[in-house]
């Protein structure tokens, strides 16, 4: 029997960006907070100090920072006719661990996704008509729209010191800046990051052929900066050692040096480290979340925290597992539609080409995680017609490496030697001579694609574990069909002596590394028969208890989640704060 | 395998030689014939390596097929000393020695089955029992094919049998999966010559020099527009010598 402790207004199960930030902004409101973290804490001072932090084999390649599957991992399978297996070791995507979760070891890429996301589906009736969107897509209008985000957008990028150039202020379209971002109130707080020879010489292209390049939004901070929390954020070093990394110089907007010692100065906060919470309580007739149940790692005892109100604040799939856990609404069944907990599961596609060349000298080493050119003229362009190529969706393509780290990072034209003298000599040439363009691309939810519970393998503490069933469908085959045509057309433009070309992405596979932009399975939406919480994150049934993160995310698009991971986590914290507080209960008639 | 005396003797050397300054070698000598001449002298062999240092997991029989894959895989010519010289083969040992070796972070939960490509590994082995199980099953291939040991075999051989294992046409008489044991095979080599030589492999910094990585380098601010298509080079720096 658990040991119950005493009553506290918030509990929040997880401590990493989404987590900090609520954190922060109720324990600044009086509430008393209490953070369960599973893993371990972590500071820049103790953890991410040079040299031990510039350790490639330590945590790209044993991913020192990341979510340990021997306790707890997903089974994985391609559709609902196969068997699913264990991810026995970390592959395709990433989860972070730890006091900062992935805020600590993402490279910094902070979008803001617009009202063509948000409103996804609105739009596409209106533009292409019902008939454009297959049966089995299940896409849905998010809830909540860019207007009222706007202003949290814009909070994120100042929390996390964020390079980058406006290219749309107010309505006003600046050539240089992503002239189809929906309107900005605000610049950027900080100026773009330097580019790389690779940035420059895409973005050349890019123009020659018409397109719209533009720095990539980077929580690299070009510049020394104090948020307006106070924090210092340093300038950054271009060290190359950003995605899988901790940053030593605090030029990466982290949770690690924002929000959460924010929050560890308030009084009213304390977190629990080593803390796995197992299960969320409800009270018997399924109105209220009553707190949690978490094991002491460090001793093995089983407590119960109650609370007042419960966010859940953990990696996004590890919440839709501890909602499954604890019997918290219908888990999705793929064959009768019904069920929301797991639905619209969504991974992201893409494509590239590297390019080689013999008289360039890249340095792959001076890098940053965040930089780069980027076009968004298949993406956020609106007036880029889907209907030819016959897809619902977009892709950035870029170009800037986010490192020369060599373990990982030797690229050589195909039918290169595998090893021996001839191997040595093309690895050390073309670690100098390439660069790549990449294609990062949206998926669109699919019947098909879900997540719910495993009926065999299990995790540390007995619980069944979650059950990931996913493939990329015609509508991301066609999509990466069609960009990697375009990627191949910018590429033949640069003089490469050898070009490895972009191809169509066709299944998913677990293996080796893509991106850790793992969305839905919590989903938001306008109502209750169609999303587990509603525009404000609140949870339809539990009314006191919050959801954050991309697991909310109806749909996956072809930007990187954390600009609105972030914005979503502030508008949340605002709704509590301004509305939930003076009157609980739902914020959202059903 | 044991019958054979040449293996016989092997082991004994091997066994009698462990701590010993020739042990590191005594493996790949026989074709050393086969292997470049004399590497120029920003390429001689570190200090360290002449060292002995011992072995914490490999047995002889597998020190030896170890020390023959790395030489092979990583020759001495003009860009880089030879494996073994490089303590490529003590990375491996060491990190087969370490938790990662010995299945941290690795869910090894059954039941076990074969599962898709996609699905990634599913064997209800270490990494340090997969290299046992391979070595062994690889060098009863060898066995098979030429009457031999890996390490016996002359270069060319050895490249030969890689190349089938690197192509997946081999197939282990025993049920262990050629693939995974290649996969893993080869990445280790690569995680120790390029690895920080901070993990026993890279010794000289040899696979930093070969692509000119700079180590741990701590500021490259003032670079990005100076050396913007220039080669930047730099002695690499690794941890111990920030340390």
């Amino acid at each position: 029997m658990a040991r119950r402790l005493p009553d506290v207004d918030v509990v929040i199960v997880g401590l990493g960006w989404t987590g900090g930030i609520m954190a922060k902004e109720l324990a600044e409101a009086g509430l008393k907070v209490v953070a369960l973290e599973r893993g371990q804490m972590r500071t820049p001072e103790e953890d991410f100090t040079v040299p031990r932090i510039r350790d490639e084999l330590r945590f790209a390649n044993r991913t020192d920072l990341m979510m340990n599957t021997q306790q707890d991992t997903l089974t994985i399978r391609n559709n609902p006719d196969q068997e699913a297996l264990p991810m026995r070791r970390l592959g395709s995507f990433l989860p972070g661990e730890g006091v900062g979760g992935a805020g600590s070891h993402w490279n910094g890429v902070t979008w803001r996704w617009g009202d063509m996301e948000l409103q996804i589906r609105s739009r596409y009736e209106e533009k292409y008509g019902k008939a454009f969107i297959p049966e089995d897509m299940t896409i849905q209008d998010w809830g909540v729209t860019y207007a009222e985000l706007e202003p949290f957008y814009d909070k994120f990028e100042k929390v996390a010191g964020v390079s980058g150039k406006a290219g749309n202020l107010r309505g006003r379209k600046i050539a240089g800046g992503n002239v189809f971002e929906d309107p900005r109130a605000n610049e950027y707080p900080l100026p773009p990051l330097e580019d790389p020879l690779s940035g420059v010489m895409f973005a050349s292209a890019a123009k020659e052929m018409g397109y719209h390049p533009h720095p990539r939004p980077s929580a690299n901070a070009s510049q020394p900066y104090v948020n307006p929390d106070g924090a210092r954020i340093g300038a950054c070093q271009y060290c190359g050692f950003c995605e899988r990394f901790g940053c030593e110089s605090n030029a990466k907007g982290s949770p690690n040096i924002t929000v959460i010692p924010a929050a560890m100065r308030s009084p009213n906060f304390t977190l629990r480290t080593n803390a796995w919470v197992t299960k969320v309580n409800k009270d018997s007739d399924g109105r209220k979340a009553t707190g949690v149940t978490y094991v002491n790692l460090l001793n093995g005892e089983e407590l119960e925290q109650p609370a007042g109100m419960v966010i859940l604040a953990a990696y996004g799939l590890n919440n839709a597992a501890l909602l499954m856990w604890s019997g918290i609404g219908e888990v999705y069944d793929p064959r009768t539609g019904q069920g929301l907990v797991g639905k619209n599961y969504c991974y992201q596609t893409g494509t590239g080409a590297t390019l080689f060349f013999e008289d360039k000298f890249f340095n792959p080493f001076i890098a940053s995680g965040a930089w780069g050119q980027n076009i968004d003229d298949f993406n956020t362009n609106w007036e880029f017609d889907r209907r030819p190529h016959n897809y619902i969706g977009g892709s950035t393509i870029a170009a800037g490496g986010s490192n020369g780290r060599p373990i990982g990072y030797r690229p050589v034209p195909a039918g290169t030697p595998r090893w021996g003298t001839e191997w040595k000599r093309a690895t050390r040439q073309w670690y100098q001579g390439a660069m790549g363009i990449g294609a990062s691309g949206s998926v669109m939810p699919h019947r098909a694609n879900f997540l719910d519970l495993d009926p065999t393998y299990r995790n540390v503490f007995g619980q069944p574990l979650m059950r990931m069933t996913f493939d990329y469908k015609p509508n991301e085959v066609r999509l990466t069909e069609h960009i990697a045509g375009v990627i191949n057309r910018i590429a033949d433009t640069m003089g490469a002596k050898h070009v490895s070309r972009a191809g169509p992405r066709r299944s998913w596979t677990s293996v080796p590394y893509q991106s850790t932009h793992n969305t839905g399975g919590t989903i938001m939406g306008s109502n209750p028969r169609e999303s587990v919480v509603n525009k404000y994150l609140q949870h339809w049934q539990l009314s006191n208890m919050f959801i954050l993160g991309a697991g909310v995310f109806p749909h996956n698009a072809a930007y990187n989640p954390t600009g609105p991971v972030g914005a979503l986590a502030y508008w949340a914290a605002d709704a509590i704060r301004t509305k939930y507080l003076r009157a609980p209960g739902p914020l959202v008639q059903a | 395998m044991s019958k054979d005396p040449g293996l016989q003797r092997r082991v004994f050397l091997k066994g009698a030689a462990a701590g010993g300054a020739a042990a590191s070698t005594i493996g790949a000598a026989a074709p050393a014939a086969a292997q470049s001449a004399t590497p120029p002298p920003s390429a001689a062999p570190p200090p360290q390596a002449a060292a002995a240092p011992g072995y914490m997991v490999l047995r002889p029989e597998e020190a030896a097929f170890v020390e023959a894959l790395v030489d092979t895989m990583i020759p001495a010519d003009e860009l880089s000393p030879k494996g073994t010289d490089i303590g490529i083969n003590v990375f491996i040992d060491r990190a087969l020695a370490s938790g990662w070796g010995k299945g941290d972070r690795l869910y090894l939960q059954g039941p076990w089955k074969e599962g898709t490509p996609q699905q990634g590994y599913q064997l209800s082995l270490t990494p340090a029992q997969l290299w046992r199980a391979g070595i062994e099953a690889t060098n009863a291939h060898c066995e098979k094919a030429h009457g031999k040991a890996f390490d016996q075999l002359d270069a060319a051989q050895r490249n030969a049998v890689l190349t089938d294992l690197d192509r997946g046409r081999v197939t282990f008489d025993n049920g262990l999966s050629a693939r995974a044991f290649w996969s893993m095979a080869y990445q280790n080599v690569m995680e120790g010559m390029f690895s920080d030589p901070i993990y026993g492999g890279n010794q000289g910094k040899a696979g930093w020099k070969l692509v000119g990585f700079p180590g741990v380098i701590e500021n490259n601010r003032g670079r990005v527009v100076s050396s913007r298509d220039k080669r930047f080079e730099a002695d690499p720096v690794s941890i111990a010598d920030m340390s």
